[in-house]
Order: C-alpha cells, then sequence, then structure tokens
C-alpha cells in the first residue's frame, strides 16, 4: 500500500482524495504538517489559490521542509495552484514560494472566470484515451528550463510538463470522471 | 447543464477551505490578498456601515471594482441587488471573476431574482435553507452561502441557517423516492434538485458560511458545521488590528478541527468588531428576510 498525500491548506482537496481512493493499492492522506509529509510516498499539491497556499505555508512553517523533501526525491504533482508554488518562476511577480522546478510560468493566463473553458486532447503519455482537460483561471507554461520536459501542449501553450520527480499540470483532472492522469501519477512517478 | 455552469461551479471548489473578505479599497485588497485571502469581494461600505448609514445600498462603483480587479491577482467579486439584472450585467461587463446577488444590498424586485442560467459569469447567492438554496441553483447559481445576519458580527444567524439546511438535507435524503415530490412542493424547490440532494446527500454547489463571522472561532465554528469556507464582511476591517486577524481567520480556516492550534491562532488579536446582538435588531432591520 503506497500513501499519496494532498497537501491541505486549501483548495480542491476533497476532489484529489475522492479519485484516489478508486485507486488500487493507493491511500490517500491529507497532509498539513511536517510530520505528515515524512510519512508520504508522494504528495499532491492541489488547485486552489496559490496565494494563499503560499502564505499558510509560511505560516505553519512547512515551506523549507516540504521543499527539502521534493530535492531529496519526494514524488510531487502541482495541479494548477500547484504548477505556481512549484515553479522557480512566475511572470510578473516576485515572490517564489517552493521553487524547485525548472519552469516559468504565467499566473491566470488566459485571463478572468469568463474565460475558463475545457476541451479534450490526447495525451500519449498518460493514456490512450484523449482525456478532459478542465482549465480554471489556469496559468501555463512560457518557458522552459534545461531539466524540465514539456508532457501536453493546448493551442501551442505548454499545460503539462515534467522533470525528475516533480509533475505539473494547468488543468485539473480531479474535476473530470477521468481517473487516467492520477493513475499515472501513482504508477510512473510514486 | 452547460460546460460554462460546470466550470463556474468549479471555481466555488477551488476556494474550498479559503476565507473570502470584504474590501472598499485597493489598500484593504492588498491587505486580504497578502493575508491569504482566496478572493476578495469588493463594496463601497461594508455592511456593518450599510446598517449604520441606512439609504438604499447600490452595486459599487465600476471605477472602484475595477482599481481592485488591477490590484490584486486573486478572484474579485462584487455585489448586484436583488433582480437588478442590468447591475449584473454591468459587473459582468467589467470581467470580474463571481456576483453576489445579495440581500446587504437594497433589492431591486421582491419577487424574482436574477435569472442567472442567462449569464456567463458565475453567481453566489444567500439562503436560509434548503427550499431557498434550491431555488437559487435552481435560477442559475453556482455557488451557495448562509444569509446570516451581515454586519452584526454576531454568527447565531449564520449558525441557525447552516443547521437549518443541514438539518433539510438529512430529511430528504432520508425520505423514500416517492414522499420526494412531496418535498419539492414543501420546499418550493425544483423536483430535480431535491432528487439530486436525495441521491448525493448534499447540495450540488459548494456551500460558503456567511453573515456575522467575525473571529477565528466563528470560522472554525462555520466549518465544523460543514461549511465549505467562508465569507468575512465587517469583521476584518472594522475590528482593531485587520491585519492580524485577517491571517488568524485564514489559518483557522486550514486548521477548523485542531482546537490546540485554534488556541494560538487566536491569541493577541486586538479587539474584534463591536457587533450587535442579531436579537437587539427590529423586525425591519434584519436583512435575511431579504430574499425569497
Amino acid at each position: 500500500m503506497k500513501k499519496i498525500g494532498i497537501l491541505g491548506m486549501q483548495g480542491a482537496i476533497e476532489e484529489h482524495r475522492e479519485k484516489l481512493r478508486k485507486l488500487a493499492g493507493i491511500e490517500p492522506v491529507i497532509v498539513k504538517t511536517k510530520e505528515k509529509i515524512a510519512e508520504v510516498d508522494g504528495l499532491i499539491l492541489p488547485g486552489g489559490e496559490s496565494t494563499a497556499m503560499g502564505r499558510l505555508l509560511n505560516y505553519f512553517n512547512l515551506t523549507e521542509p516540504l521543499k527539502q523533501s521534493i530535492e531529496a526525491g519526494l514524488p510531487v504533482w502541482g495541479t494548477c495552484a500547484g504548477m505556481i508554488l512549484l515553479a522557480k518562476n512566475i511572470e510578473d511577480q516576485d515572490e517564489r514560494y517552493l521553487s524547485t522546478m525548472d519552469i516559468t510560468v504565467k499566473r491566470n493566463a488566459y485571463g478572468s472566470q469568463l474565460d475558463s473553458f475545457s476541451c479534450e486532447k490526447e495525451i500519449p503519455e498518460i493514456s490512450k484515451d484523449p482525456l478532459p482537460l478542465v482549465f480554471i483561471r489556469a496559468p501555463y507554461i512560457t518557458e522552459l528550463g534545461q531539466k524540465a520536459q514539456a508532457v501536453a501542449t493546448v493551442d501551442g501553450n505548454i499545460v503539462c510538463a515534467k522533470q525528475d520527480n516533480m509533475l505539473v499540470s494547468s488543468f485539473h483532472p480531479e474535476l473530470t470522471d477521468d481517473a487516467g492522469f492520477h493513475e499515472y501519477f501513482a504508477e510512473k512517478f510514486v | 447543464m452547460s460546460d460554462r455552469y460546470t466550470l463556474n461551479k468549479n471555481l466555488a471548489q477551488m476556494l474550498k477551505g479559503g476565507v473570502i473578505m470584504d474590501v472598499t479599497n485597493v489598500e484593504q485588497a492588498k491587505i486580504a490578498e497578502d493575508a491569504g485571502a482566496v478572493a476578495v469581494m469588493a463594496l463601497e461600505r461594508v455592511p456593518a456601515d450599510i446598517r449604520k448609514e441606512g439609504g438604499v445600498a447600490r452595486m459599487s462603483d465600476p471605477k472602484m471594482i475595477r482599481e481592485i480587479k488591477e490590484a490584486v491577482s486573486i478572484p474579485v467579486m462584487a455585489k448586484a441587488r436583488i433582480g437588478h439584472f442590468v447591475e449584473a450585467q454591468i459587473l459582468q461587463a467589467i470581467g470580474i471573476d463571481y456576483i453576489d446577488e445579495s440581500e446587504v444590498l437594497t433589492p431591486a424586485d421582491y419577487e424574482n431574482h436574477i435569472d442567472k442560467s442567462s449569464f456567463d459569469i458565475p453567481f453566489v447567492c444567500g439562503a436560509r435553507n434548503l427550499g431557498e438554496a434550491l431555488r437559487r441553483i435552481g435560477e442559475g447559481a453556482s455557488m451557495i452561502r448562509t444569509k446570516g445576519e451581515a454586519g452584526t458580527g454576531d454568527v447565531s444567524q449564520a449558525v441557525r441557517h447552516m443547521r437549518t439546511m443541514q438539518q433539510d438535507i438529512r430529511r430528504v435524503q432520508a425520505a423514500s423516492q416517492p414522499e420526494l415530490m412531496h418535498l419539492a412542493k414543501e420546499y418550493a424547490a425544483p423536483f430535480d434538485l431535491i432528487q439530486y440532494v436525495h441521491d448525493n446527500g448534499k447540495l450540488p454547489v459548494v456551500n460558503f458560511a456567511a453573515g456575522g463571522v467575525a473571529t477565528p472561532a466563528d470560522a472554525a465554528l462555520m466549518l465544523q458545521l460543514g461549511s465549505d469556507g467562508v465569507f468575512v464582511g465587517s469583521g476584518i476591517f472594522k475590528s482593531g488590528d485587520p491585519k492580524k486577524r485577517a491571517k488568524a481567520i485564514v489559518e483557522a480556516a486550514t486548521f477548523y478541527d485542531d482546537p490546540e492550534k485554534l488556541a494560538v491562532i487566536s491569541e493577541d488579536l486586538g479587539e474584534a468588531m463591536v457587533g450587535i446582538n442579531c436579537d437587539a435588531l427590529p423586525e425591519e432591520e434584519h436583512l435575511d428576510k431579504r430574499g425569497w
């Protein structure tokens, strides 16, 4: 049994837990403390508001321990806000959060809620079937560093990438009926 | 169900476990964002001042809303009067992220709420019980909040509304299939939404608490009662130390079920807003009676 944690500061925590519950051999755990970070075999940084999550990580002194765990190899998947937490560079913003992944991201890259959208896309690396992709006030990647690798693009923008033990997606597989992305993270990273 | 409506419900899911704060200018909006608010509600006067000053309360100046939108990166919400669909059209044109069709403003229509399904922009609406929540969802609201009693700093009405909603939900869930139509009639709610509540034991949208939340303990109380997050109106910027209090309420929403953490979080916050006991309000000053 592998334990996959979901960072429990704020956001779509339950939605990820529901998805993980359906996978064989996976026990989902909500992570709010340093002790819990040490217990898990992998960690999901859920969608939500990146500034709020960044603050909460600081308030509870979790930024450093989490950063160290990721640098030591803890498999991690950031969805939407989670992508921003992991990025080394954020456009039009000085503040960084975990700053472990060699990517530059643009926040609210598509605009306001009126510009949120969904689409379907084949991502051969993840699944044979087309995947439903949901973008909510989403960021995308404007630049990949040397170590980072694009996994998917939509309309020419990089919306999914990986680097060693880190995976990021602009979209929210936890909001769809498809478990393909969660299976991919559990099998290939954790 | 349209894609747009699903996306709008999805945005509310991203706000869960978070605190949405009322702000009246750019400076307050920045304080709220910096403290860790998941969204701000831009308005000219907080409910406590609307109460004090009286008169007709309307949608805020679009210029002020636009300035706040430009100053922060988190979602921006603004209030339209109940039934005032042109105020809603204007707010949609500004391109904010969420409209609150709110009883805190003076209603523009004493029979009909806004037909929210005709808009692309998402709406949150207040409710005191399951029937009211489902009527608003039936009209197209993609998020619900308790009405509570805004601008009082007295959490008792928010507690009453949340408990009533939970009791109603348990009743619908426990009912047998043949009883559902009668319940739809009794709650004056769309049948398909009663059916959803029966099958799933919850509302089909995110449900926040609002109206009277003033302390970290109030926020944690509402979350323990089953709210997905909280709105704090007058409670922050009418308190002695808004920065500290805003941070503390954000922290409390994450550790709402950990009394030891809550004890530390609640320490040394300075004065809470003075507040008004809801029982002492004359009947005509109860804002939660607005909307139907």
